[in-house]
């Protein structure tokens, strides 16, 4: 059974639609990537599986249950967490305290865990008194994966985790990502920074105009010489 | 030595005690900006509310035979802020959410709160008519007179029982309030909401239960600030409506969703009122020998006359604003 399964999915800002039927699979040791031209509906998908806009057709399935329009509230304790691509950190409140509200479902002693994200990222140990505001644009990004990690998800999505950040930071957030699946955690992601993300993807989906294009593992994608003409820039 | 104890009775005495009035209604303001983003104006009416609400369960508890050693009126503060956290609960649930499930404009939601402004006063007026009330019908208020003959004074400090514990319960309050907000969970998810609310959806936040809490918290300090106003001065239906003003003010000037600055800017723009009041001319008397004419023989040099006292709110918020657009603490905008 797939972790998430996205089925012939339409959905749309209230106007025409902007998913015209896309379909995406993933198990939970995959990491699958999302590319595509801009207005292909490629952030909107994850959107649209996070309960953030309206499903009118189609259906989204997680562990093989029916999650179609549930929101953010009911996803989270199902162990589904989302990273955003913008204002993905409380800039006002602390390092700490951002890692903390990830973890707002949760009842049980997060210390465990918030050790874990400090290992993973030893740079937020040291921040963790300082407001998320200060940070620099990668730190930002390694508190936003780290908070949305606090409720101990299944399936990690992360809408465009590279972008703004310096090539250093690009690799070093796909290291992370790859970290972070082999400890047994799905991902679905978007990228822009398609070529690079597409050579660690055990999954890849091509979306234009709110459909799928082409699907097949990332190195595939990345050898099939009409989606690297069309999609990868040559 | 007298002057100065004049000055400590006029200013810091009567500053402290408005200061804390409009430093607790604008936390509830500036929190119920922060969570739902628009300006509640019917928070007067519901520092009205709360304080008769009080002044009905002193008359209970007075009917009852019930004496304490501490004033009735602050002895059923903790059962009137109860009451007036569920009503403004209701009132949320009645107007507010389902005007924001439409997903209204914020300025919707405002004029919605002028509405329930009125619709709250006419409410008061006709259970409680439009006559003034007393809180002290059944009890005198105490007063304590501070002995100032050992620096020299003739003339003591005059505190009254109901503003020592006014000074008290702001205090405790305030402290409660802080470590509510950076230690508890809802209370850090509270100012997370205020952040961001889209992230704060994002992570799984409860936001419904982070806005009953706001309304909870803001309705039961609306309660205390009412009822310590009505202790002070005297109960009206339009008790707070003239007070509205300035805790807007004192919210904004110390930057809109900042509980800390709304504090701050209920303590400035109080202690401004009774400096702009205060009659400075019992300063000159003493070197009347050695002042021209005009200054010796004038009489009340206050800044402005003391039913102009509202004006001295907005001078100092047009004058931040002004300096510091977002307020002195850096606030949120719209």
């Amino acid at each position: 059974m797939a972790l998430i399964e996205v089925r012939n999915v339409v959905a749309g800002y209230g106007g025409a639609p902007i998913l015209n039927g896309v379909n995406i699979a993933i198990e939970q040791s995959d990491i699958g990537v999302i590319v595509g031209p801009n207005g292909a509906g490629k952030s909107t998908t994850l959107k649209a599986i996070f309960g953030l806009l309206k499903v009118s057709s189609g259906e989204v399935l997680f562990e093989g249950e029916d999650i179609t329009n549930s929101l953010p509230d009911r996803l989270v304790p199902r162990g589904l967490s989302f990273v955003p691509q913008e204002k993905n950190v409380f800039t006002t409140l602390s390092v700490e305290e951002n890692l903390e509200m990830g973890a707002f479902i949760r009842r049980d002693d997060i210390s465990g865990t918030l050790e874990e994200i400090y290992a993973m990222f030893p740079v937020l140990a040291e921040k963790r008194r300082q407001p998320a505001g200060e940070l620099s644009g990668g730190q930002r990004q390694m508190v936003a994966m780290g908070r949305a990690l606090m409720s101990k998800p299944r399936l990690l999505m992360l809408d465009e985790p590279s972008a703004g950040l310096s090539p250093r930071y690009v690799l070093e957030i796909f290291e992370h990502i790859v970290t972070v699946n082999k400890a047994g955690v799905g991902i679905l992601m978007v990228e822009q920074n398609a070529r690079q993300a597409l050579a660690f993807a055990s999954r890849g989906f091509v979306l234009a105009q709110g459909q799928n294009r082409y699907t097949g593992t990332g190195p595939e994608l990345i050898a099939d010489p009409e989606v690297a003409k069309s999609f990868l820039g040559g | 030595m007298d002057e100065l104890i004049f000055f400590i009775n006029k200013v810091i005495v009567a500053g402290t005690v408005l200061g804390s009035i409009y430093a607790l209604g604008a936390v509830g303001v500036t929190l119920i900006f922060g969570i739902l983003r628009f300006a509640h104006f019917a928070h007067g009416d519901m520092m009205t509310l709360g304080a008769f609400i009080a002044y009905v369960l002193v008359g209970a508890f007075a009917a009852l035979g019930i004496h304490l050693p501490i004033p009735l009126g602050v002895a059923v503060l903790p059962f009137a802020m109860a009451l007036t956290a569920v009503a403004a609960l209701g009132l949320d649930r009645g107007f507010y959410a389902p005007l924001r499930r439409m997903g209204a404009q914020p300025i919707t939601l405002l004029i919605a709160s002028i509405g329930v402004t009125l619709m709250l006063q006419g409410l008061v007026r006709l259970f409680f008519g439009t006559g003034t009330r007393t809180f002290f019908e059944f009890e005198t208020k105490d007063i304590f007179r501070f002995d100032m003959s050992w620096i020299g004074g003739s003339r003591p400090i005059t505190v009254t029982g109901p503003q020592l514990w006014m000074v008290a319960l702001v205090v405790v309050t305030v402290l409660a309030l802080h470590l509510f907000l950076t230690r508890s969970r809802l209370g850090k998810g509270m100012r997370a909401m205020s952040d961001n609310p889209d992230l704060a959806q994002v992570s799984g936040i409860n936001t419904a239960l982070v806005v009953r809490v706001t309304w909870t918290i803001a309705g039961a300090l609306a309660c205390m600030a009412g009822t310590m106003l009505a202790l002070d001065v005297s109960l009206k239906p339009d008790l707070a409506f003239n007070i509205i003003l300035p805790v807007f003010a004192a919210a904004v000037v110390g930057g809109l969703g900042q509980t800390y600055g709304a504090i701050a800017g209920g303590f400035l723009v109080g202690f401004a009122e009774t400096l702009a009041v205060f009659d400075w001319a019992v300063f000159v008397r003493p070197f009347r020998e050695h002042l021209p004419d005009w200054l010796a023989t004038a009489s009340g040099l206050s800044l402005v006359p003391t039913e102009y006292k509202l004006t001295v709110a907005f001078v100092i918020l047009v004058i931040v604003l002004l300096a510091r657009p977002t307020g002195i603490f850096k606030g949120l905008s719209t």
